[in-house]
């Protein structure tokens, strides 16, 4: 596994160092020597850093490089090899540079193969796409010359030549007759991809009907006699799709819209009077807004329960510094004075738990003239 | 009392026949049409005073019907009536040029009289285009570009907040001592407002709102 951070060229030794359990510097010095001696080291290295995995860090995505070291490395590698040269240390110095061209072009390549790497690539910009192919060219590149100069090394390129040609030949031809095959292999995988999406989605709607719309449509053939119950089921219903259709999806442990939204969807079902709500902004709950949702919870219930009214509105106001809930019903309204003490609904649900946490609650009625209940409370979260 | 003449399009023929039998004495349903095009040629050929428009429809939706119906310069007012609470298709229709926004929800009394107030001139909000109009007009930092269009004044902030709160036009006009063409007024001011704003806001956050 190769670390990210504290690189020297690409965290090789250090891996390595860190597996046998020894200081990387000796692992470092061991390369430098090697590729003096007769060029295996940089081999070696090459080879290492295809074979050995990068190590997988989500907070370090680009690494840490220390500088000073490679340059310390740099010189020491070069004042060894000029050493090398001049007094002729380095036997088959000469014949292994080609190969260590051709590895670092094929270590190119390879590394344009690494799946994170080409994904990062694939969702990046196109710069970015152009700077792969160059890359990539930079490679092929690297692996002619390697390949070329090897046998040019070993004095046999005059030999090799006809057969060079005569492989680009056959392999120009291969990848002609394969190209449009392979593009059309490319473009089946597109579409089953689309297609197997498509399906996807089909089947998650063919769960959501089948789970939700046609059990509430049996509910409603078996409770036909009861007016009552047949409407409740269609408008629990009709909340469900549309909720799932056009809302965002919302947490209602989260937000204050949320969470009035849950409780009137709640309070609708239990008592099966209709509860409109419009909501104007959102913000994050905290306690006194979580009160204020519970004494809207409890003015709902006192509208839908004993008003009588058709229909209860409820509009949820979120401004910058407060929050402010209106419960309306069009029902017979009452005399507040008339409310016995004892009372907990009015008195202690809803004004007494809005008073605790800071905020106020006002109600409005009269007899014949409905009930709009306002509750107001200060924002302390964001 | 002279009858609104009414044309109803849906592609539901059931919603057609309910809406028919739900209107009061005073509204005249003289045709039906059930897609973009039969729509156009029959306000064409009819000349209803108030449409009342279906906001999904094969062929372009309501949207399209108002383009080509309102592009030709026809002085016929529409109603839009959907099952969709979406901001996108509330603004969009709104935008297009419908007098008002209602859900299939809405009861036969309701219905008639909101035919009525578009069939005179006025503008329909429900309690929850009301919120819309509040939130994408609240929702913007950016200074209006032209203050008279982009922004709400005081008053017709106070209408709106009303009707989003369940209050109906009387309500409002009781609550703000002021008259019900008063409210009226305002309300139609507002739906200019967000039918002439170049605001990209307005748009944007119905597009926003959209993204689940």
């Amino acid at each position: 596994m190769r670390p990210r951070a504290g690189r020297v060229v690409a965290g090789v030794a250090q891996g390595a160092a860190a597996q046998l359990r020894l200081d990387p510097v000796v692992l470092r010095l061991a390369f430098v020597l090697l590729t003096i001696l007769d060029g295996v080291g940089v081999v070696a290295y090459a080879a290492l850093w295809m074979f050995t995995a990068t190590e997988q860090n989500e907070q370090q995505p680009h690494g840490t490089r220390d500088w000073g070291q490679v340059a310390a490395y740099g010189l020491l590698g070069f004042a060894f090899g000029a050493l090398a040269l001049v007094s002729g240390a380095a036997a088959g110095g000469l014949a292994m540079w080609p190969i260590a061209v051709g590895g670092i072009g094929s270590l190119i390549l390879w590394q344009q193969a690494e799946p994170g790497r080409r994904q990062k690539w694939m969702t990046s910009t196109v710069g970015r796409v152009r700077a792969t192919w160059v890359r990539s060219g930079i490679g092929l590149l690297l692996v002619g010359v390697g390949v070329i100069g090897f046998l040019a090394a070993q004095d046999q390129l005059a030999q090799a030549s006809t057969g060079l040609v005569f492989t680009a030949v056959v392999l120009g031809g291969v990848a002609l007759i394969a190209a449009p095959w392979l593009a059309g292999l490319w473009r089946e995988l597109q579409k089953e991809r689309t297609e197997r999406i498509r399906q996807e989605e089909r089947a998650e709607v063919a769960a959501h009907v089948h789970d939700s719309v046609l059990h509430t449509l049996t509910l409603i053939q078996r409770a036909a006699h009861d007016p009552r119950e047949v409407t409740r089921l269609a408008r629990s219903q009709e909340r469900d799709l549309r909720n799932w259709l056009y809302m965002p999806k919302q947490d209602a442990d989260a937000t204050l819209a949320a969470a009035v939204r849950r409780a009137a969807a709640e309070e609708e079902d239990a008592h099966g009077v209709p509860i409109e709500i419009v909501c104007v902004g959102d913000c994050d709950l905290d306690d006194g807004l979580r009160a204020m949702v519970h004494a809207t919870r409890q003015s709902m219930v006192n509208a839908a329960k004993y008003s009588e009214s058709p229909v209860v509105s409820v509009y949820l106001e979120v401004e910058p510094g407060e929050a402010t809930v209106f419960v309306r019903d069009r029902g017979k309204g009452f005399v507040l004075d008339d409310v016995p003490d004892d009372r907990m609904g009015i008195r202690q649900s809803i004004i007494g738990r809005m008073e605790r946490f800071g905020g106020t609650a006002r109600v409005k009625t009269a007899p014949g003239e409905g009930t709009e209940i306002t509750l107001t409370m200060k924002r302390t979260t964001p | 009392m002279k009858t609104v003449r009414v044309l109803i399009v849906d592609d539901h023929r059931l919603f057609r026949s309910g809406v028919r039998a739900e209107l009061g004495p005073s509204i005249q349903v003289v045709g039906e049409a059930e897609d973009v095009e039969s729509a156009v040629a029959t306000i064409a050929e009819l000349e209803p005073d108030v449409v009342l428009l279906d906001v999904h429809m094969p062929g372009g939706g309501g949207v399209e019907v108002l383009r080509r119906v309102l592009g030709s310069g026809a002085q016929v007012r529409f109603l839009a009536l959907s099952v969709s609470d979406a901001a996108e298709d509330v603004i969009g229709v709104i935008r297009g040029g419908a007098r008002g926004y209602v859900t299939k929800t809405i009861s036969g009394a309701e219905l008639t009289d909101a035919i009525t107030r578009v069939a005179d001139g006025d503008a329909v909000f429900s309690p929850r285009l009301a919120g819309f109009v509040l939130d994408a007009f609240a929702s913007t930092e950016a200074p209006p570009i032209d203050p008279e269009l982009d922004s709400l004044t005081q008053r017709e902030r106070e209408v709106l907040r009303l009707i989003a709160r369940g209050y109906a036009y009387k309500e409002i006009a009781k609550e703000l001592f002021i008259s019900v063409k008063t409210v009226e007024t305002h309300v139609s001011s507002v739906l200019r407002k967000l039918q002439l704003s170049n605001r990209h806001e307005l748009s944007r956050w119905a597009t926003a709102r959209r993204l689940v």
